[in-house]
């Protein structure tokens, strides 16, 4: 209760005067008195109401008719926007990095690769999960770690509800690993990798027939090549980790060779220099716009300008936080997708990278990523521009719920805020 | 005042500016190079124009007193060419706390020469128009691993962590320092003008640090920061208990980590104490021998005489409060914990022991000790009373500490501390070089002082402002509408995207 009073204390001191009017436990929610950015047609609407019923928005707009039974959030002019969608992120597969007990992001010594499931190890109770959502990452695709092989596993989509039912899309796509790490996977040279996958996609495309008596393929066995099926038929994509120009021309000689596949460029350090094929072959790329340092020879092309060149060219492209990490600080990805703006590319542009594209790649655009009527209730309420890094999250909905804000971090934070109390630490609650 | 235990702590060091050979005979006791009287010519010779070779003999005519070279890899820092340079009506984040608002600069011989509002411009002053733009001193990482783990990330250049032995107090960063890493030219076009570069955290005592200006050079000693005290990098907590006891050695525990500094400082003091009985007796002139000559311990014996920096790899509160105890029993100061992730548990005890916290802004997670991150700690911990500064230990990061120091602030204010945009620029300036012991040299925008300075194109505090220009002693040395003006490492020559940023 301390606490409670305290932050609504804090809350009228910073005049950010967010206050909930109207019986809590309603259905019916609108964020009124905000900048909506709404990533559709209707662009950006001043003074806008975003009306939430029943886990769905039902109407967006600066003259949208309240209902009487409407729990009220007055965003006291602030920014109303989609959630934060991060399109490659490993919240909830992992706690404390170098703590193997706690990381269930890859597996070195499974016998299964492309078969490994994420949603089989997703935890919705992880602590990272609640930090990221207060800080408006609704929606994230959670990626495995590349284990023995090229092949990482099956990645899916979460919400940052931490419900039980928060993995809400599994096998959405297969992950593999196709830059020189993945070589080194595959026993030592680029020709080995693409000799792999080559070998890979015919187990897959001949399965189940050359299974029937025998548990090992070319190079998957039986569950691996099955779990490959959707790939090689083109219903899911394959994210490829990618950065050398050079290997994502391979890649997408690849992909023609092997139509219907569908694939994702993810890293793309040097997509830039080969962006006109990219936005020829439709391919969408997932890069940190701020990684820039020729971290190895795979990236020795990198720039702060890739983010820019890419959109000019035509590209798809989700910005990623891959420079920082996917589990703890996926929260930071409105900065990184600031500092694409602050190297050429148009606000719009960025914020739907982090937003509605991302939905669109993984095939959910029309559920996720905007503000209109028919979309899930994803809804962030900031103190400002939600790319500035000075700015904030002060609320929450996801599927139409208002989210608690706090997070064991915040709880940490009110625990020791007043280092004179005299209370002993552990019984400061 | 929250810098106040930062400069309580490098008062010894206080008293250097402009006479840097005064730092040397401060210096004359602890770092050694055998000195006869035929070398002493050969050290003189050395002159780097800061910290000059202290060698020589004294006492009777037969005895030669046994004394180290000071400074055997001097630098040889020059300033690039600066002429008379006018910035006009900027908004000035000064670094020492205040914000002049429509402020001018004038930059003499490299150096700060007025600063204030309405200011004249003298005659044949280059003159940069700054309306609506902001100023700020160049920025300070006091924790940076550029060169000594530059990019490309590859095997060879795996050069920060003697992780042989955990004591290896005698290893000095700088010799690992590669001078053409991409990453400097990176930070600098993020405004960055002084790095700390520190050896890894592998060890107890990793070795020593190196506080570089952030320019171009053939040679590391082309970089080195005049004067600036030599620091030592010591590690707590996980790391070093990690390394080792995986190999079945100790240190593999946190008590076991304790155990060897005190092992370490024991062996240091005693070193100390048969030098300054060999010195006393020699100068009273007794014919004795000196004693053997330890590089591990001479930077230990650095340490215990307040002259070489201590700069601790430490995240939890409980340790950084141990680690201080230590220092007190083995009388010498902890000038800065570093990651310090827990600071915020603990700005009392930091406080009252003059040690700084250099933290980011918001990592965590990545292992146990760095698991209660918060997003708070730094606006907390400076808000306690400790010296608190940010740092980024990341080639990435260095290239945006205005963001991280932003984000700092940001959530401070919003846990509802009282700290202005003005007063956290100290964060990367003034606070970091007093953690340095160049305080007086550069850190803030005061007559005087370096002119090592960063127009920004709008408030640093957003995250769309960009660097335009960056001076370092006066000299333009990044210019982003300048090709010219924008360096290129001899690595990128050649390459695919060579002068990209």
């Amino acid at each position: 209760m301390e606490r409670l009073i305290s932050k609504l204390a804090l809350v009228s001191a910073l005049g950010l005067g967010i206050s909930i009017t109207s019986p809590a436990l309603a259905q019916t929610h609108a964020v009124t008195n905000g900048r909506v950015v709404t990533n559709t047609s209707a662009g950006i609407i001043e003074n806008g109401t975003v009306l939430i019923r029943d886990g769905n928005i039902v109407a967006v707009g600066s003259n949208v008719t309240i209902p009487a039974e409407a729990t009220v959030l007055d965003a006291d002019g602030g920014w109303i926007t989609p959630g934060v969608f991060a399109p490659y992120a490993q919240l909830g597969l992992i706690e404390v990095a170098l703590e193997q007990s706690t990381s269930d992001a890859g597996a070195n010594d499974s016998d299964y690769s492309v078969a490994l499931d994420v949603s089989d190890s997703f935890n919705p109770a992880g602590t990272h999960i609640p930090s990221s959502r207060i800080e408006g990452i609704t929606r994230a695709a959670i990626y495995p770690s590349t284990g023995w092989n090229l092949f990482a596993g099956q990645g899916g989509l979460a919400n940052t509800s931490g419900d039980s039912d928060s993995f809400f899309e599994s096998g959405s796509f297969v992950y593999a690993d196709l830059s020189q790490s993945g070589a080194s996977r595959s026993g030592g040279s680029r020709s080995a990798a693409w000799a792999y996958l080559e070998a890979a996609f015919n187990d897959a495309r001949s399965y189940p027939g050359r299974f029937s008596s025998d548990h090992q393929g070319d190079a998957l066995n039986r569950y691996d090549a099955a779990a490959l099926v959707p790939v090689v038929r083109g219903q899911i994509p394959l994210i490829m980790n990618l950065d050398r120009a050079a290997d994502i021309r391979r890649a997408l000689q690849f992909r023609r060779d092997n139509a219907p596949m569908q694939m994702i460029i993810q890293g793309g350090a040097e997509a830039w220099m080969v962006a006109d094929e990219i936005a020829a072959a439709n391919v969408p790329v997932l890069i940190d716009p701020i990684r820039n340092l020729p971290s190895s020879f795979d990236a020795i092309a990198s720039t702060l300008s890739s983010p820019q060149r890419l959109h000019e060219a035509g590209v798809t492209v989700a910005y990623t936080t891959e420079s920082a990490d996917g589990y703890f600080n996926a929260r930071l990805l409105p900065q990184h997708a600031g500092n694409a703006v602050a190297h050429g590319v148009p606000w719009d542009d960025a914020f739907r990278a982090i937003t509605l594209t991302p939905a669109e790649i993984y095939g959910v655009g029309d559920r996720y990523g905007a503000l209109a009527t028919g979309y899930a209730g994803d809804v962030v309420v900031w103190d400002g521009d939600p790319l500035e890094v000075m700015s904030g999250a002060l609320a929450v909905f996801i599927d139409g719920t208002p989210q608690d804000m706090e997070s064991r971090q915040t709880r940490l934070m009110d625990r020791y805020r007043n280092i004179t109390d005299e209370t002993p630490i552990a019984y400061r609650r | 005042m929250p810098s106040f235990e930062c400069h309580q702590l490098t008062k010894n060091f206080a008293d250097r500016k402009g006479n840097e050979t005064t730092m040397t005979s401060r210096f004359w006791k602890f770092t050694f190079a055998l000195a006869t009287a035929g070398s002493l010519a050969a050290c003189g010779d050395s002159g780097s124009g800061s910290g000059n070779n202290a060698s020589g003999s004294s006492g009777g005519d037969d005895i030669t007193i046994v004394r180290h070279d000071t400074d055997p890899y001097p630098s040889t820092y020059t300033p690039m060419p600066s002429g008379v340079t006018f910035i006009n009506g900027a908004n000035i984040f000064d670094g020492a706390g205040n914000l002049i608002e429509d402020g001018d600069i004038l930059v003499e011989n490299g150096r700060v020469s007025a600063i204030g509002q309405n200011l004249d411009a003298p005659e044949g002053a280059v003159i940069i128009e700054a309306t609506g733009r902001y100023v700020t001193p160049g920025l300070i990482d006091i924790h940076s691993h550029l060169g000594v783990y530059p990019s490309p990330g590859v095997g060879a250049h795996s050069d920060g962590n003697e992780a042989t032995q955990p004591v290896t107090a005698e290893v000095w960063a700088e010799h690992s320092v590669w001078p053409h890493d991409p990453g400097f030219e990176a930070a600098l076009a993020g405004g960055v003008t002084t790095m700390q570069i520190l050896p890894g955290s592998a060890n107890l005592f990793g070795g020593r640090g190196v506080t570089l200006r952030n320019v171009s050079g053939r040679t590391v000693q082309e970089m080195k920061f005049p004067g600036a005290p030599y620091t030592l990098k010591m590690a707590c907590g996980e790391n070093p208990s990690r390394v080792y006891g995986g190999r079945g050695q100790s240190p593999a525990t946190d008590m076991g980590n304790m155990a060897g500094y005190r092992a370490a400082w024991q062996r240091a003091s005693d070193y100390r104490d048969d030098w300054d009985q060999y010195w006393a007796d020699a100068e009273a002139g007794e014919d004795v021998s000196a004693p053997t000559r330890d590089l591990e311990l001479d930077t230990l014996m650095g340490v215990l005489n307040g002259e070489i920096l201590v700069q601790m790899h430490c995240y939890r509160g409980d340790q950084m409060a141990q680690i201080m105890d230590m220092s007190q029993e083995f009388g010498y100061q902890v000038t800065a914990f570093h990651h310090g992730v827990e600071a915020y548990k603990i700005p009392d005890l930091l406080a009252e022991n003059g040690a700084c916290a250099a933290v980011w802004a918001d990592w965590g997670g990545f292992k146990m000790e760095a698991y209660d991150s918060i997003r708070e700690n730094l606006a907390l911990t400076h808000a306690g009373g400790a010296c608190a500064m940010i740092h980024s230990d990341s080639d990435s990061g260095i290239q945006r500490l205005n963001q991280e120091v932003a984000k700092a602030l940001s959530d401070g204010i919003r846990a509802g501390l009282d700290i202005s945009q003005a007063e956290a620029w100290s964060w990367v300036s003034s606070s970091p070089a007093q953690a340095l012991g160049i305080a007086d040299e550069t850190g803030s925008l005061e007559v005087g002082k370096r002119a090592d300075i960063v127009l920004w194109s709008a408030n640093p505090y957003s995250v769309y402002a960009r660097a335009d220009q960056v001076w370092i002693d006066g000299a333009l040395s990044y210019d982003r509408n300048d090709e010219s003006m924008q360096p290129v490492r001899d690595f990128m020559l050649g390459q695919p995207g060579e002068g990209d940023q």
